[in-house]
């Protein structure tokens, strides 16, 4: 297990180190210089040339390569072209708003989905399941900003049960926060759900055809029995995983979701970044974002690999 | 037939006519701007109401038909065109460096949500269909490469294949022959759900504005105008959603439906 471990976690920092080189050189063909944007064109070359030493735009590209990627290994992600204050300060505020939605739209996601998929794979090829997987069939068509949208329009504007937009702050206790943050969250969490809820029946359905369970069964358990006690317990593996791969979807999801409720996440951060040209602030939330789609994707294989020995063999 | 495939076939060729005929007719010019008669609910003369320039929703929604499915489909092009050979050689030289440096190139692709490339691109080159186009045909290489080297991979093991090479033939060319025409029901289905999820994304991008630009309709960026005027204009939002629902739906109807005609022992994967 530790050799697998060590294996996989070399070959994390490997894909982490090509992808900010990737990043970079993407980043460094953008065309224009960001000192004479901030500056305006009638800059006086000494100006422009402090202003660049300030943000650490002179030197050779290898140079800033290396300060960039060594200031984030410290925390330091550079100073914003726009702003002028620090871009970590920036994405921690912002990650205040977006990791508590990704969660809570997970959340939700799995609770929805866990009954759902069981309950059809229990009752396969009745009319309950026929339900369920039209729904999820539906689910999976609709697009999370349009659902959102329409929740917007019924729960906010019609039912006056929720704000249309906008975020409460956590200051005004968790309640609220957590309050006006349950419409994104749905919108986020049922598209997830569908698929979620197709993975755990097919994984049970897959579990149900074992010989363990017709041992199961025959030793005695109801089918109920059998089915929580061995039918589900197994079927979590294969589901964990799709968990783990829906976390990284949600993070990068919730950018789109924010701005249909103005939200002050990351997502409205990087738009922003992208209409001032902050490219710094642009290049360092797309390196936390595929940071945290390779650190779980990691996690997850780890996981995968202490319950399941087997697989530990593939690399 | 299955009911799947069928209710699939004819949602997608109900959206594909509609693009097509949009060419030479709609009822009224998509880009026609007639204030007095802006923001009104469907009725006789505009099937789908108009917008608050007084534009023909239902013109819109046609010629917004061409956007997504151009763009999806283009995006499915690039996934395939540089996914499959990617796929052929790694399953071809397996266990090399060459299987590793692809399934590694992969993975890495594979960190970069779509959405995240478009951002990415759009910083640099502004935005536009064509990187949409990119963004979202760049998302797809690593599918197409995973789904193909995995289907050859067991291909490699037949004894058809085995017969092949002692008959001669190079790898490359028992690729070409043999294999890619026993992988082919599976990039056909494959296909189809990468299609819909390009339609999604392509949503997406240009309602966020990072898609297509104005004038040239598209869905996404007509429910990113709508929704300051969900409240007293709901079928602004309303039609273009349910337009890329059903899309979307019959894109993956047909894509199951298919996988259970020409071989229900294909796994698709679902990202």
């Amino acid at each position: 297990m530790l050799r697998y471990a060590l294996k996989r976690l070399i070959s994390l920092l490997i894909s982490l180190a090509v992808a900010s080189v990737v990043i970079f050189a993407v980043i460094e063909v953008a065309p224009g210089d960001p000192a004479s944007f901030m500056l305006g064109v009638n800059a006086q070359e000494d100006t422009l040339a402090a202003l660049r030493a300030e943000l650490g735009l002179d030197g050779s590209k290898m140079q800033r390569y290396l300060n960039w990627v060594g200031g984030m290994l410290v925390g330091d992600f550079g100073t914003s072209y726009t702003y002028r204050t620090p871009v970590s300060q920036m994405i921690a505020d912002r990650l205040w708003v977006s990791l508590p939605l990704a969660l809570y739209a997970l959340t939700l996601s799995t609770v929805i989905a866990f009954p759902a998929g069981i309950y059809a794979a229990a009752r396969r090829g009745k009319p309950g399941d026929l339900v369920v997987m039209g729904s999820t069939q539906l689910g999976i068509a609709v697009p999370n900003f349009w659902f959102a949208m329409m929740l917007v329009l019924i729960f906010a504007i019609n039912l006056r049960w929720f704000n249309a937009g906008g975020f409460v702050g956590w200051s005004n206790g968790m309640w609220a926060g957590l309050h006006s943050l349950t419409l994104p969250a749905i919108a986020l969490a049922l598209p997830q759900a569908a698929i979620l809820a197709r993975v755990m029946r097919s994984a049970l359905l897959d579990i149900l055809g074992e010989d363990f369970m017709r041992t199961a069964r025959a030793k005695g358990l109801s089918r109920r029995q059998a089915l929580w006690r061995h039918g589900v317990r197994n079927a979590l593996i294969p589901v964990l995983t799709i968990i783990g791969l829906q976390f990284s979807f949600l993070l990068a999801g919730s950018i789109i979701i924010e701005q249909v409720f103005y939200l002050p996440g990351l997502g409205r951060l990087v738009f922003q970044a992208i209409s001032a040209r902050d490219l710094i602030v642009v290049e360092s939330v797309v390196m936390l974002l595929v940071f945290a789609v390779i650190t779980v994707n990691f996690l997850v294989d780890l996981a995968y690999a202490a319950v399941d020995p087997r697989l530990r063999s593939r690399t | 037939m299955s009911r799947n495939l069928f209710l699939g076939a004819f949602l997608s060729s109900l959206v594909v006519l509609a693009a097509l005929i949009s060419f030479v007719w709609t009822p009224y010019d998509y880009a026609a701007l007639s204030i007095p008669e802006k923001l009104q609910p469907p009725n006789a003369q505009h099937w789908f109401g108009t917008d608050h320039f007084g534009r023909d929703m239902f013109s819109m929604i046609m010629v917004g038909a061409r956007t997504s499915i151009a763009v999806a489909l283009v995006a499915v092009g690039i996934g395939m065109a540089l996914g499959v050979p990617l796929g052929l050689t790694a399953a071809a030289r397996k266990g090399s460096w060459l299987d590793e440096v692809i399934m590694r190139g992969n993975d890495l692709v594979f960190a970069f949500p779509s959405l995240v490339i478009a951002i990415l691109i759009t910083a640099v080159f502004g935005a536009g269909a064509i990187n949409a186009i990119i963004a979202i045909g760049i998302f797809n290489i690593p599918v197409f490469a995973r789904i193909t080297r995995g289907a050859a991979l067991s291909l490699w093991e037949r004894e058809f294949i085995l017969a092949a090479r002692v008959s001669g033939k190079g790898a490359a060319r028992i690729s070409a022959e043999h294999i890619l025409p026993n992988v082919a029901n599976l990039l056909i289905v494959q296909g189809t759900i990468q299609f819909s999820l390009g339609i999604l994304a392509e949503a997406g991008l240009s309602y966020v504005g990072l898609g297509a630009q104005p004038p040239t309709p598209s869905w996404g960026r007509m429910l990113a105008d709508a929704q300051t005027m969900v409240s007293f204009a709901p079928h602004l939002a309303l039609i273009p959603g349910v337009a890329i629902i059903v899309t979307v739906l019959g894109l993956n109807l047909l894509g199951d439906g298919l996988r259970d005609w020409l071989d229900p022992r294909i796994r698709v994967a679902r990202a």
